[in-house]
């Protein structure tokens, strides 16, 4: 499939960039004419990967996050969220609902949301070496 | 984030405004702690019609509040949830364990 347009991002790994990185992928997303719907689905599966990133990849230390976004032909998205961390041991056992390793602040569902927010997702980690999560939304086309 | 808590006769209502994300979570979490610590609600509800954002950090502060009140015998429900987050709500099949009311546009 054709790319149209994309964006890359790298930032520190503190929680401020939360709000940056989520606000920045919609902006960009927003020249496919998305719903206000489709928006907040896109803003929270990128919370959902940047804070996992944030909390988990880099636990004790502070690491970098890159973030990419492309638009191919067919107005679909694709959002790439990267770091250099933990990764993960097991990455059925972590996209299980449920499953956390985060205690009591987290509540283990951020892969499921990112999961039924978006129409794919695949995660790629290596123990030691960092995480890679991949997410394809289509838009449905308006006029 | 703000959070801000009134009491009436007992019951206790906690109003969320902002972007409810990790970032914002810790401090959100203490001052809802902070508020039940103070007031002893008997039923606690939260009112989310402010709230323009919320992730999975979201839920881990309702599920504790919920913990937190029935520790002490008392209720917690969620009221007036706008569109965004009560997909995050639904995602995550909170309301199997919470009552969740819309917010009514
Ligand atoms: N980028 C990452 N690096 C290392 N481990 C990760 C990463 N992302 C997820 N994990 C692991 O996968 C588990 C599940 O992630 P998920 O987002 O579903 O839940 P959570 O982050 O624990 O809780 P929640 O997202 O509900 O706050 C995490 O607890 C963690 O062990
Ligand atoms: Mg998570």
């Amino acid at each position: 499939m054709k790319e149209i347009n994309s964006l890359k991002m790298e930032f520190l790994s503190k929680s401020v960039n939360e709000g940056f990185a989520r606000t920045a992928v919609a902006a960009f997303a927003s020249q496919l004419d998305p719903t206000l719907e489709e928006l907040g689905d896109i803003k929270t599966a990128v919370s959902e990967a940047v804070t996992n990133c944030i909390v988990h990849a880099y636990p004790q230390s502070i690491g970098r996050i890159m973030v990419r976004a492309k638009i191919y032909a067919d107005n679909t998205l694709e959002i790439l969220v990267r770091d250099w961390g933990r990764g993960i041991a097991d990455i059925d056992r972590a996209r299980a609902p449920m499953f956390t390793t985060g205690g009591e602040e987290r509540s283990g569902m951020g892969f499921t949301i990112m999961e039924s927010f978006t129409d794919r997702m695949t995660v790629r980690s290596r123990e030691g070496s960092g995480t890679t999560v991949r997410m394809w939304r289509k838009i449905a086309v308006r006029r | 984030m703000k959070v801000k808590a009134t009491t009436k006769d007992g019951k206790m209502t906690i109003y969320l405004a902002g972007e409810l994300d990790h970032n914002a979570a810790r401090e959100a979490m203490f001052e809802i702690e902070r508020q039940i610590d103070e007031k002893l609600p008997r039923d606690c509800v939260i009112d989310m019609s402010g709230l323009a954002f919320m992730d999975s950090s979201g839920i881990a502060v309702i599920l504790k509040t919920y913990k937190r009140m029935h520790e002490s015998g008392g209720r917690l429900w969620v009221e007036n949830v706008p569109k965004q987050p009560m997909r995050v709500l639904d995602a995550a099949g909170i309301e199997r364990i919470i009552r969740i009311t819309i917010l009514s546009e």
